[in-house]
């Protein structure tokens, strides 16, 4: 398996727990991001991610081979949910294993916010009077910071 | 007119000045165009080109600063040259997570 995905099915969350077991783990961090019913004031009904999947999967691969540079990790491990989301479901999840937990919390943030910034994967929101609005996002940054 | 006949026999992929080559959309631009995907017949020579003569075509409204491009899964520059065969993407601002 990749240590990054884009998957239209339910993220497997205990699967993707099993794989950073590692006997010189101290720490684990895990994010996992999950729809919720409003956004800016609007409540929302249910998600929809599109994903540019062979992009995503490099960009995502990229994101978590510089944070295995910036920290001394021993598993670190992303996925991301396309397709139609109700409301408490994984949008992403990412997880890190590490000796000891700053470096594990600090790389976790570190990488979904990288995640946020540059895997090619987009949001519409469909709001609960039926509207429908691609979420703002953010412009990606051709040489992003090694 | 034995140079025309020469041309026309062995075309240099590029010489005639029109390629063809693989759009890629997604979000925005997918609404826009009213498509995931579609063969485009172009002179443009680099990405830039290519995408104002679309964003002309099909009303494509979202500005060149907003987008960043990839070629064949690679992100690169606007100038980046575009070639018979590639699969262009124009990445509207993401939105994960």
């Amino acid at each position: 398996m990749d240590d990054f995905a884009l998957t239209n099915q339910s993220i497997d969350v205990v699967a993707w727990r099993r794989r950073l077991d590692h006997p010189q783990a101290g720490g684990l961090a895990i994010f996992e991001g999950v729809v919720r019913n409003h956004h800016q004031g609007r409540a929302v009904r249910h998600l929809d991610y599109q994903g540019y999947a062979p992009l995503a999967v490099r960009t995502g691969s990229e994101i978590l081979a510089t944070a295995r540079g910036r920290w001394p990790l021993l598993v670190a491990l992303g996925c991301h949910r396309i397709g139609h989301l109700d409301i408490g479901e994984a949008a992403v999840w990412i997880g890190v294993a590490s000796a000891h937990r700053a470096e594990a919390f600090a790389a976790c943030a570190w990488i979904m916010d990288e995640v946020k910034a540059r895997v090619p994967v987009w949001k519409r929101e469909t709001y609960a009077d039926g509207s429908v609005a691609w979420a703002q996002g953010s412009v990606v940054r051709l040489d992003p910071p090694g | 007119m034995a140079a025309l006949d020469i041309v026309f026999a062995m075309p240099v992929p590029g010489s005639s000045g029109v390629i063809q080559l693989t759009v890629l959309y997604f979000a925005h631009l997918r609404d826009q165009r009213g498509l995931d995907s579609e063969i485009v017949s172009t002179t443009a020579a680099d990405a830039q080109s290519l995408y104002r003569e679309l964003a002309a075509r099909h009303g494509l409204s979202l500005p060149e600063k907003s987008l960043i491009v990839a070629i064949n899964e690679v992100m690169v520059r606007w100038d980046a040259p575009v070639h018979a065969g590639d699969t262009v993407v124009f990445l509207p601002p993401v939105s994960g997570g």
